[in-house]
């Protein structure tokens, strides 16, 4: 009842907050023991790097996307960006915008290399996801909306682009870029790695991830700290436009082919894994180590799926039933930390 | 006045006892026992994060308690929830409000508990009560108005409008004048005692001691989560009241500033018009203010809720648009309308409300002290010298006697007057020309208050123009060199605070127009 120091609390452990941190890495582990128990192929070399490499082009988006939902911002337009910038970047590699209708051939694939396509996929992520922040912060447009225009908008820019078919057939060089390794390590995993890092360290150790933070947590009171909440907004769009490009880069390179109908649904995936990872959609709160893992849950959990034959249609009921849940979770830990 | 129901006679109304809470990193309540008479005004009392508003919401139901027990009547009760505690007749003010900004003040007032009439929202009687209710705390608000267009004294009204809504027995109230100006304390001073004659009883918190003279008969005082003893206010005085809250005796707490050399012009206003924060559409309009504070000294700018003291902070600050006229710093004038610029002109606001509009609640203390000073700690390509930094928080902790766990804790954890102090750390961290304070020392303890009040004097030494905001006027006439008094969106006076008497004060505050003219 007394303690001697009125100071010194004892040192209680919060269940709670203990459950909300780690609550997503406890139950990947549980997840992945519970697929190797059903089917021991899932701990193979071969398909850990498979989901690895699956999970990577999400991952990406992933990154920008907790950029995003950090200043309470969501971007539905990934999916669409990430095929609209993969096209550009095979028709680009496959010799111009002549050859765009080149269904299925593997035509002459000097091109101007992966140098230029892969620089091509990159500025149409960042002037589009631009485009997007402009709309968001000078038009004052809702995230939601304009980024529910984007998704329309890319995806037909991307099947006008196409002319309806994929582009395919890249050279060895290009093909690395989503089929090679790194030592044992498949390269988008690398790519995925170095992103995941770079902005951990950004959002933690910068004065812009602190910006970022502070315009998710209070807008009102970041602009009356001096911050400026416009520009700020508009680079967290210019980063996922960024990660979009490099996902459909890294994307057609891996399927040695690039069409207008990848990338569908994507929004939802990486939103879910966001979510997961603790990152709340109120702003101001999440991890890029939290987006990891919830990414990499997800990801093990539709492989999982998929190895032991669940349909695709049940799969997609299962993620509609988890992104319900985690943002029941996040909303129940914020009337917590309201109430505590 | 001492006039409330005899203790002793029949049993308390509420007695709680032993009541123990922590939170991570920190023992908030520690064994606290509690005892409230019907028909009793009880102040609680205790320094800044002594444990009072976690030992109401426990009360209230929004909290549960480690240990201890409540009884009601002489009855043991289990309060899990607000609505349990409303059940038993218990209705809370809290200190952070709870109205719903998008709902309207009637709305607000009967949040779910709307009239019926056949099962629809019942309209008519929901506006008729609010505008009864509204008149009875002296507020002639329309129900139709956003609570998101009120201001803080306004909003609070409003609480306490919801309160007296519901029939109770027990009203907590934690700091529910920290946010009011003096005609509006008086009645809610007024509403208190007819509660008391009504037979409910009171629990008032409040860090403005003369108050509590005024108004309580028993008193509370904790320190440190411990209960330090109870008495009848009639019984202490307030150094009795201040020697139990710090533990120690004070010296005198309140010293006038004396000496002070005003140096050249910091800050100029020169014609200012401007018609406030767009979104309010009740915001006082500013017409034709003229006004210059000097380096090194201390203005004060007095008036009364709704003469446009803040629309002036926020004007001069470039948080809201301005109509005519212009801000200079120390002769450059400043590009209007945005508070980046103005910041880097050298001018600093702590605004009045600190949950809207200054802090971020969810974020470490770290964040939000340095937030505004990162450029100084930050060296090429952006990353933030954390060490300089942890430095900056350590040197404010101690500076200002920041209670808090750990510089990571969510500032929202931390106690009204140690939220308000770490508002106050930021602004000074970023070592401004001009620092506005509008309310700077509201929610804060006695003791820090003088704390607050020297470091003015301190950063008006040290060469800073300072304009500062306050709804007391003895704290008004205490920290400035010089009072401009303001009604209506005009400046109505000016007194050198050698003439300055509360008397000159308030008829220039009322009645300034005329004699300005
Ligand atoms: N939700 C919470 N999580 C962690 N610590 C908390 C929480 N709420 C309160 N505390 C801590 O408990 C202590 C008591 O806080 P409390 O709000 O009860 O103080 P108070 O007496 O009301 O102070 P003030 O006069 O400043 O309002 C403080 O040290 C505070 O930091
Ligand atoms: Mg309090």
């Amino acid at each position: 009842m007394s303690t001697e120091t009125p100071a010194a609390a004892p040192a209680n452990f919060d269940l709670f907050s203990f459950l909300a941190k780690f609550a997503p890495l406890i139950f990947l582990l549980v997840l992945m023991g519970v697929f190797a128990l059903l089917e021991p192929r899932f701990l193979s070399p071969l398909n850990l790097f498979n989901v690895m490499r699956q999970v990577s082009i999400y991952g990406l988006l992933a990154i920008g996307m907790t950029f995003v939902i950090l200043t309470r911002g969501i971007d539905l337009s990934v999916g669409s960006l990430l095929a609209f910038a993969g096209l550009v970047a095979a028709a680009v590699a496959k010799g111009g915008f002549e050859s765009r209708f080149a269904v299925g051939t593997a035509a002459e694939a000097a091109g101007y290399g992966w140098f230029l396509a892969m620089l091509a996929a990159l500025a149409v992520g960042v002037v589009c996801g631009g485009l997007q922040g402009l709309a968001i912060t000078k038009l004052k447009v809702p995230p939601f909306v304009v980024t529910l225009g984007g998704m329309s908008a890319f995806r037909g820019a991307a099947l006008l682009f196409a002319g309806g078919g994929p582009v395919s057939g890249f050279d060895d060089a290009y093909r690395w870029w989503g089929q090679g390794y790194i030592g044992p390590i498949p390269v988008p995993v690398v790519i995925f790695a170095i992103a995941a890092i770079i902005a951990a360290i950004a959002l933690r150790y910068t004065r812009f991830g602190r910006n970022v933070y502070a315009v998710g947590g209070n807008p009102e009171a970041a602009r009356l700290s001096g911050l400026d909440v416009d520009r700020i907004t508009l680079s967290v769009y210019v980063i996922i436009g960024f990660m979009a490009g490099l996902g459909g880069f890294v994307l057609s390179a891996r399927l040695n082919s690039a069409e207008a109908v990848a990338g569908l649904t994507y929004e939802l995936t990486v939103i879910a894994g966001v979510v997961i990872g603790g990152t709340s959609l109120f702003g101001g709160i999440g991890t890029i180590f939290g987006t990891v893992i919830g990414t990499l849950l997800i990801g093990v959990l539709l492989n999982g799926l998929v190895l032991n034959n669940v349909s695709s249609y049940v799969q997609q009921i299962i993620i509609g039933v988890i992104i319900v849940l985690a943002v029941a979770f996040d909303t129940f830990a914020k009337s917590r930390r309201k109430r505590a | 006045m001492a006039s409330g129901v005899e203790r002793g006679s029949g049993p308390p109304l509420l007695r709680m006892t032993g009541i123990r809470k922590s939170f991570p990193g920190v023992l908030a309540v520690d064994g606290v026992d509690l005892e409230v008479a019907p028909g009793e005004i009880h102040a609680l009392l205790g320094e800044n994060g002594a444990g009072k508003s976690t030992l109401l919401k426990i009360l209230a139901g929004a909290q549960l308690p480690d240990e201890g027990s409540i009884e009601l009547d002489g009855r043991p009760i289990e309060i899990l929830s607000p609505h349990d505690a409303q059940e038993q007749g218990i209705v809370t003010i809290y200190q952070e409000f709870n109205l719903v900004p998008t709902l309207t003040v009637a709305e607000n007032v009967f949040i779910g508990r709307e009239p019926t009439r056949g099962g629809w929202i019942d309209w008519g009687r929901m506006r008729r009560e609010t505008r009864a209710i509204m008149d009875r705390v002296g507020l002639a608000l329309s129900p139709d108005r956003l609570v998101s267009d009120l201001s803080v004294a306004e909003q609070q009204m409003v609480e306490i409008a919801k309160a007296l809504a519901i029939q109770s027995r027990l009203i907590i109230m934690d700091e529910p004048t920290s946010a009011l100006a003096e005609g509006e304390v008086a009645r809610l001073f007024a509403i208190c005692r007819d509660l008391q004659a009504a037979g409910i009883a009171v629990i008032f918190v409040s860090h403005r001691l003369d108050e509590v003279k005024q108004l309580c008969d028993r008193l509370t005082v904790l320190r440190d989560g411990q209960l330090v003893g109870s008495a009848a206010v009639a019984d202490v005085s307030i150094e009795d009241i201040i020697r139990m809250m710090v533990g120690r005796d004070v010296e005198r707490l309140f010293k006038q500033r004396n000496v002070h050399r005003a140096g050249e012009p910091a800050l100029r206003v020169e014609g200012l018009h401007a018609s406030g924060d767009p979104r309010d559409t009740f915001a006082t309009q500013l017409r034709g203010i003229n006004l210059e504070v000097r380096h090194g000294e201390i203005v004060g700018l007095a008036g009364l809720v709704g003469a446009g003291r803040t629309e002036l902070a926020r004007a001069v600050f470039g948080a809201d648009r301005i109509d005519a006229g212009r801000v200079l710093v120390e002769g450059v004038p400043v590009q209007p309308g945005s508070p980046r610029r103005a910041i880097a002109a050298g001018i600093g606001l702590v605004p009045e409300d600190r949950k809207q509009q200054a802090l971020f609640l969810a974020l470490a203390v770290r964040l939000n002290l340095s937030i505004a000073a990162l450029d100084r700690l930050c060296g090429r390509l952006g990353f933030i010298d954390r060490g300089a930094e942890t430095a900056m928080v350590e040197e404010y902790r101690e500076r200002l006697n920041i209670r808090m766990p750990s510089a990571d804790v969510a500032v929202g954890n931390l106690s009204g007057g140690n939220q308000q102090k770490v508002v106050l750390a930021r602004w000074l961290a970023l070592q401004p020309k001009v620092l506005i304070v509008d309310e700077p020392t509201r929610g804060i303890d006695v003791a820090a208050k003088a704390e607050v009040h020297q470091l003015l004097y301190e950063l008006a030494d040290s060469g800073i123009a300072v304009l500062a905001i306050s709804s007391e006027l003895p704290e008004i006439m205490t920290i400035s060199d010089r009072i401009l008094t303001m009604r209506e969106g005009r400046l109505t006076g000016e007194l050198p605070i050698a003439d300055a008497t509360e008397e000159k004060l308030m008829q220039l505050m009322t009645m300034g127009r005329e004699r300005a003219a």
